[in-house]
């Protein structure tokens, strides 16, 4: 299932609903394409809630760094919301989970923009 | 796949990510028919798919006249997996540690690393031309199992 996303905004935050596999191909495409969109378009404060994200791969962790780094470039700031297990796991092994902030709860990741 | 306990499966495959999925998806029925749990048939299809790329993008560099050999292995013991591309081969002593904190923030150079994180083994061999990736995961406590392989172990 390829990655399907869509946005919404709430309290100042754009929020990244993604849905499908984030991978080498179409998935990380897609991904860096819409981090790109919301960054040239000035927005700051970036929440991808990956709660149906159900596959990453070392593509797709690449591009969840590369929205990280390009975003604190730009004085923005990408968390992460409600990671499906296998992701966590993936993060956890690979130490991304000590640099990402990372959120259960959509109103608390939601302050922690103020 | 000759049965659900035993059995090797092996074919080539062109320079696609079609090739991609066809591997994922065999490594798939692979970890199911030898009853691995979800977690850790996740985690042996995922190196299988990091493996499968590797050959693919780094290793044959997409190359309509290159192919990756790939191989599904129960042997009772062990799964074992193994991905071979025809390029120019790789140094596995030469790829960087993606934990070191000069590396954490890089976009790529976590395949291999997945790999070795994910199996119980893993194995790198140099063709003439190409490397062979073969990965273990064990069916049996360690120490018990007789798989031998060529060189370098993680």
């Amino acid at each position: 299932m390829a990655l399907s996303i869509s946005t919404r905004q709430l309290d100042g935050v754009t929020i990244l609903d993604l849905s499908g596999r984030i991978t080498l191909g179409e998935g990380s495409v897609q991904l860096r394409d819409a981090i790109r969109d919301l960054i040239s378009k000035g927005e700051k404060h970036i929440l991808l809630n990956l709660g149906d994200v159900n596959y990453i791969d070392s593509s797709g962790l690449g591009e969840l760094v590369s929205a990280f780094t390009t975003a604190k470039n730009q004085n923005a700031d990408v968390k992460l919301l409600n990671l499906t297990k296998k992701v966590k796991d993936v993060l956890q092994v690979t130490k991304l989970y000590t640099v990402f902030d990372i959120y259960d709860d959509e109103a608390h990741a939601i302050s922690s923009f103020k | 796949m000759t049965g659900p306990q035993t059995g090797r499966l092996s074919f080539k495959l062109a320079s696609t990510m079609d090739s991609v999925a066809e591997v994922e998806a065999a490594a798939e029925k692979l970890t199911q028919a030898a009853g691995l749990d979800e977690d850790e048939s996740f985690r042996v299809v995922m190196a299988a798919r990091e493996a499968a790329v590797n050959a693919v993008l780094h290793g044959n560099g997409y190359d309509p006249n290159k192919k990756i050999s790939a191989s599904f292995e129960n042997n009772g013991k062990s799964l074992v997996i193994t991905i071979a591309d025809e390029g120019e081969g790789l140094d596995p002593a030469k790829i960087p540690d993606p934990l070191a904190p000069e590396n954490l923030l890089r976009g790529t150079g976590r395949g291999i690393f997945l790999i070795r994180s994910f199996l119980d083994e893993v194995h790198f061999r140099q063709l003439n031309p190409g490397t062979e990736l073969t990965l273990v995961k064990h069916l049996t406590p360690v120490g018990s199992n007789d798989v031998s392989q060529d060189t370098d172990t993680k």
